[in-house]
């Protein structure tokens, strides 16, 4: 037998037999148990009788019958399922076959009444197949209490009637929006270091793709984060950020950036002027040589005006920066309500550096440092503190 | 699914401030009142009844066996609610859809969305 590894076919099955397994007993909790065990299963049969001739389809089916029986013996999940109904669909879907209910899943987890940290959980668990360990350290979260999360969240799908479906079409920018907020948000999270949350991201990105084939802003998402990853070997040097403008080209992904270019193509094809094409606009318009500054703060002015983002307004001001000079940068930066951000500083100090106007340059950087919670990035300001003013410590 | 939707008024002018009542205009406030008749009218929304304002009420608490009464809501007088009603739908999303026409949602107050347990 060719050898599919068994972790291939779990990554690639878990989400699908889920949301089939929701579709079908309408309890998440339930639903996903049943789905451990048919996999569990799985992990002890195939390698010793090879594959099955349909593995989803087989995890299904076994994934079912386990539900029906843990029904059985259990009454009173029995009276709240209401058995008979769940068998009479299960005879029925021998006959019917399976449709990807992966959709369903997604917007139900993304349902904006739940909480953001929810939504991301119950996306990592149910789609992506992640483990509750797993999300837990992804998050630097006690596994209870992630564990905690997840059923709570599991309990108000329940209890407040969130409903296992496509939103109506006069819901769905919005609804979308939030689902590719949140796949952003996991993408974010391993971009600020925890790798295996991009690669995450990125699965989860392309299988929207998948899913929604006609919608500009999904393809935008996974161009937008397909460019930001090609360039993620070149972040780091010796577990060191490296700023963009120090970075080794030579380390950048050329396959990744292909991937995204085509998929940010499909975007524009589509028709796509929405937040998530723009910036990837803006991370093409990035990895140019030499870049087009004059462009890039064209893009962050209309990225601006779809968003209001002060944070977007902070990314212009350094376009605007690059193209008219460090004056033009301050005069905007010096008008943003962002204290408490600490690329603010940082920037802020940049183009003080850059005028030679050092002292201030060195508090910006000491204000920047004393927001910045992550150890890779206190040593990239620290070190640039220390080129600005060598006899500061950054401390 | 049932559902109880809570009206929290906020700063949301009503009648019961004329003053603020009377800044809007005359089409305004038909539109208020228009769009309060067409909820209560939505198939499966048994309609609240009306609620004397925050200020009327008495909240009642027992301690040691003794019945404390005291003057106003148990919440603050501005978080509290304003009137209900009762909404039976297939899921979420028409509740929060109902709960989106109710004009005190867009006028500065908000609307809490509770399911009401089934047994």
């Amino acid at each position: 037998m060719v050898e599919p590894s068994f972790d291939v076919v779990f990554r690639e099955q878990w989400g699908t037999v889920v949301a089939a397994l929701v579709g079908f007993l309408g309890d998440f909790a339930l639903a996903e148990e049943a789905a451990q065990e048919a996999f569990v299963t799985a992990a002890q049969r195939w390698p010793r009788d090879g594959l099955p001739n349909n593995p989803r389809a087989w995890l299904v089916t076994t994934a079912r019958r386990r539900a029906i029986d843990r029904i059985r013996r259990d009454k009173s999940l029995a009276a709240k399922t209401m058995l008979l109904e769940v068998e009479e669909k299960a005879r029925q879907g021998v006959e019917v076959g399976f449709r990807d209910e992966r959709l369903e899943l997604v917007f139900t987890c993304c349902h904006p009444a739940l909480s953001v940290e929810a939504q991301v959980a119950l996306t990592l668990r149910t789609l992506g197949g992640l483990t509750t360990a797993q999300i837990a350290r992804a998050f630097l979260t006690p596994e209870a209490t992630m564990a905690k999360r997840l059923v709570r969240a599991k309990q108000k799908i329940k209890a407040a009637g969130i409903p296992f479906r496509m939103p109506p079409a006069d819901q769905l920018t919005e609804r979308l929006a939030a689902v590719l907020a949140i796949v952003y948000s996991i993408f974010n999270e391993g971009y600020a270091g925890r790798g295996e949350l991009s690669a995450e991201a990125l699965w989860l990105g392309r299988s929207l793709a998948e899913l929604l084939p006609d919608q500009p802003e999904v393809y935008g998402l996974l161009a937008m984060m397909l460019l930001h990853d090609s360039r993620g070997d070149a972040r780091f040097r010796d577990d060191e950020l490296v700023r963009f403008c120090d970075q080794d080209r030579s380390l950048w992904d050329l396959e990744q950036i292909a991937a995204g270019r085509a998929a940010f193509d499909r975007a524009m094809g589509l028709g796509g002027h929405g937040p998530y094409v723009i910036q990837a606009a803006i991370a093409l318009a990035h990895i140019q040589d030499p870049r087009d500054w004059n462009h890039i703060a064209v893009l962050y002015g209309e990225l601006r005006r779809l968003t209001r983002s002060p944070i977007v307004e902070l990314n212009r001001a350094v376009a605007v920066g690059e193209a008219e000079g460090p004056d033009a940068a301050l005069a905007i930066i010096d008008c943003l309500d962002l204290n408490e951000y600490r690329y603010l500083h940082s920037t802020r100090a940049e183009f003080l550096h850059r005028l030679g106007r050092n002292r201030e340059a060195s508090a910006a950087y000491r204000e920047a440092l004393s927001l910045t919670p992550t150890n890779t990035e206190r040593r990239l300001f620290q070190r640039r503190l220390a080129e600005i003013d060598p006899t500061a410590s950054g401390d | 699914m049932k559902y109880m939707l809570m009206i929290h008024q906020g700063t949301t002018p009503t009648p019961l401030d004329p003053a603020a009542w009377a800044a809007l205009s005359a089409d305004e406030q038909q539109a208020i009142y228009a769009a309060y008749q067409e909820i209560n009218v939505t198939p499966g929304v048994t309609p609240g009844e009306g609620l004397e304002p925050p200020e009327m009420a008495t909240t009642v608490r027992v301690t040691d066996g003794k019945t404390i009464v005291t003057d106003g809501p148990f919440v603050d007088t501005k978080e509290s609610i304003n009137g209900y009603l009762i909404f039976e739908a297939d899921d979420i999303d028409a509740a929060i859809r109902l709960a989106a026409n109710i004009p005190a949602a867009r006028l500065g107050g908000a609307i809490e969305v509770r399911p009401i347990k089934q047994w």
